[in-house]
């Protein structure tokens, strides 16, 4: 009986491993910048090219950073969830407009709505590479003392927003 | 639309190509390290390989450092904080890939030590299975053959 039982039980295990390890999704690298400082940026604004913007400027605020870009359709599709989340005042939502060229970037927040306090103009991707971005939509919480603390790869969801990013971003504005 | 973005892909692709040229060694060492490096847009593709515009950005990025005189080490670790070790082909031996590199070994080493056992096991019983009785009657028809039985 045993010498059936075991090639068996093995068996059960590989299966185990392949149903779970197939199911993962290859796209979520974790990332080497959770808890690490935000790396430093200085970039134009958007809307005013001659204003810039820094991840300096939020130290002191728990805030979101949301890459973007004109060309992403997954923007699109999880562009109502930001607006959602910005509207309810949990922590400002900041953009990276990530590779795009300005006057398409413009046009988009224009047709679709614009839920940043402001978006900063990331045309070479230079800042993205500092941010380890390799697909668009991307998201960074960001602490009090500039440290990520969470990074969505992909378009946000509610349930995400409401599992993940509103627990942490009331732990965070609490601390 | 769709068009369009295709000719610009063609002429953004032609502008970044032309690095490549300027300086054989330099381009030669960057394109050394970029078949070492996993892209991340499109994970069966080595950076060298991959004509995804991040992947684009991150060679000319791994030539201006070859030009500039870093290491191997260094432009590897550079990529490697940004985004894990999951862009190397080779992971480094750490307390969380022991299992990744050692487990093929100890699956091998299971396996033949298992096979082993095994082998050494049923050698002792086929030993042991033969009782006097049957000694005696081995001893007989090897004597003389004369036992009858069903051919």
């Amino acid at each position: 009986m045993n010498r059936f039982l075991i090639p068996l039980a093995i068996f059960g295990i590989l299966v185990g491993f392949l149903f779970v390890g197939l199911g993962l999704n290859p796209r979520e690298v974790p990332s080497p910048l959770i808890d690490k400082p935000a790396p430093h940026f200085e970039l134009p604004q958007l809307h005013e090219p001659d204003k810039t913007f820094s991840q300096k400027d939020m130290l002191g605020k728990v805030w979101l950073l949301n890459v973007w870009a004109s060309w992403c359709t997954a923007c699109r599709e999880e562009h109502p969830v930001v607006t959602e989340l910005a509207k309810s005042g949990v922590a400002p939502v900041y953009g990276l407009n990530y590779k795009d060229r300005r006057e398409d970037g413009l046009a988009w927040l224009r047709r679709f709505g614009d839920p940043y306090r402001l978006s900063a103009f990331d045309i070479q991707g230079t800042v993205g590479i500092d941010y380890g971005v390799y697909g668009v939509p991307e998201t960074y919480v960001i602490d009090k003392r500039g440290v990520i603390r969470y990074k969505r790869i992909g378009p946000l969801t509610s349930d995400i927003v409401k599992q993940k990013i509103l627990p942490l971003l009331d732990e965070l504005n609490r601390a | 639309m769709l068009v369009l973005l295709l000719i610009l892909g063609g002429i953004a692709h032609a502008k970044e190509a032309a690095p490549a040229a300027e300086d054989p060694v330099v381009e030669r060492r960057a394109m050394a390290l970029a078949e070492e490096l996993r892209c991340l847009v499109c994970q069966n593709q080595s950076l060298a390989d991959s004509n995804a515009a991040l992947a684009m950005d991150l060679k000319n990025q791994i030539r201006d450092k070859v030009k500039r005189g870093e290491s191997d080490r260094e432009i590897v670790d550079y990529l490697v904080a940004r985004y894990g070790d999951f862009v190397l082909y080779r992971p480094p031996l750490k307390a969380t890939t022991l299992i990744l590199w050692f487990g093929p070994l100890i699956l091998l080493a299971t396996g033949l030590a298992v096979l082993f056992y095994r082998l050494a096991r049923r050698r002792n019983t086929a030993e042991a299975e033969l009782s006097e009785a049957e000694r005696a009657r081995a001893a007989r028809l090897l004597e003389d053959g004369s036992e009858a039985g069903p051919r």
